[in-house]
C-alpha cells in the first residue's frame, strides 16, 4: 500500500472513530437527554463520516489500486493527489468546527470549498488512471 | 471470501433494502395519510443506508482485502472483528425500533433504547478501528 493511501486510510479511520463518537453521543442525547449542547456536535458528525470518512477512504483505496501506468510515476502525478488529501482534510475540519470558533459568514463555505477542490484534483489525478490493461 | 466477510456483506444488501423500503414509507405517509411518528423514519432511512450498507459492506471489503498484520494473523483479530458484526448490526436493530417507539410513545420511558443503540454503534466503531489500524502499511 503506498504511502499517501496509508495516510489518507489512517485518516479516514480516526474521522470513523470521531465521526461515531459524536454520532454516539446525539443518539444517547436524543433518547436520554444530556444537553441540548449536544445537538451541535451533528455538523461535525455529518461531515467527519461522509468525507473525512467514507469519501477519504475511497480516495486513499483508489489510489492504491486503480491501474498503474507502465512507466514510473506509476502512479501518476502524486503530488496532485497529494494536495487533495490536503485540501479534503483542511476542508472537513473546516467545515465542521469553522462555525464554533467564528461567526464570521462563509467560513463553512470555504469549508464545502475545500472540498471541493479536493474532489476536482482527485478526479483529475483518477481519470487518466482509469484505463484498459496495459494502456 | 471469509465467513465473516460474507456475514458483513449480506448483511449489507438486507440493510440496502431495509433503507430503500423505509423510503419508500416515508414517501407514501402523506400520500395515504399515515400515522405522523412514522416521520422518525427520517434518521432511520439515511442510517439504514449509511451504516447498514455502505458501511457495513467497506467494514467487511476491508477485512477480506487489506494487507495482511502477520502471515500467521492476517486479519489481526477475529473475535473483534466478529463482535464489531454483531454490535453494529444489533444497534442498528435497536435504533430502527427504537426511533419510531419513541416518537410514538414520548415519555413513555423507551428513550433507553436509543442510548444502548448509541453504546453498541460505537463499540463496533471503535472496535473496527482497532482491528483495522494495524493492516493499514506500506509493504
Amino acid at each position: 500500500m503506498p504511502k499517501l493511501s496509508v495516510w489518507s486510510i489512517r485518516a479516514s479511520l480516526i474521522y470513523l472513530a470521531l465521526g461515531f463518537t459524536f454520532g454516539a453521543l446525539l443518539l444517547f442525547n436524543k433518547g436520554e437527554p444530556i444537553s441540548p449542547v449536544v445537538w451541535s456536535l451533528l455538523p461535525a458528525h455529518i461531515d467527519f463520516l461522509l468525507f473525512g470518512w467514507t469519501l477519504q477512504l475511497v480516495i486513499g483505496v483508489a489510489f492504491w489500486i486503480l491501474p498503474r501506468y507502465r512507466r514510473p510515476p506509476k502512479r501518476g502525478d502524486v503530488r496532485v493527489a497529494w494536495t487533495s488529501v490536503v485540501l479534503l482534510n483542511v476542508g472537513v475540519l473546516v467545515a465542521a468546527f469553522g462555525p464554533w470558533l467564528t461567526s464570521a459568514p462563509g467560513v463553512s463555505l470555504v469549508g464545502k470549498g475545500l472540498e471541493a477542490g479536493a474532489a476536482l484534483l482527485f478526479v483529475l489525478h483518477a481519470w487518466p488512471r482509469v484505463k484498459p490493461p496495459g494502456a | 471470501m471469509p465467513t465473516l466477510t460474507r456475514w458483513f456483506v449480506k448483511a449489507s444488501l438486507v440493510y440496502f433494502i431495509a433503507a430503500l423500503l423505509s423510503g419508500v414509507i416515508l414517501a407514501l405517509r402523506p400520500v395515504l395519510d399515515l400515522p405522523g411518528f412514522l416521520n422518525a423514519l427520517g434518521p432511520v432511512y439515511f442510517h439504514l443506508f449509511m451504516v447498514g450498507w455502505v458501511s457495513q459492506l467497506i467494514f467487511g471489503v476491508v477485512y477480506w482485502m487489506f494487507p495482511k498484520y502477520t502471515s500467521e494473523n492476517p486479519r489481526r483479530s477475529e473475535s473483534l472483528a466478529w463482535a464489531t458484526w454483531g454490535l453494529i448490526n444489533l444497534g442498528l436493530i435497536l435504533r430502527t425500533l427504537g426511533e419510531p417507539l419513541v416518537a410514538a410513545k414520548p415519555g413513555a420511558g423507551y428513550g433507553w433504547v436509543l442510548a444502548t443503540s448509541a453504546i453498541l454503534q460505537w463499540l463496533a466503531g471503535l472496535a473496527f478501528v482497532a482491528n483495522t489500524w494495524g493492516r493499514v502499511k506500506e509493504r
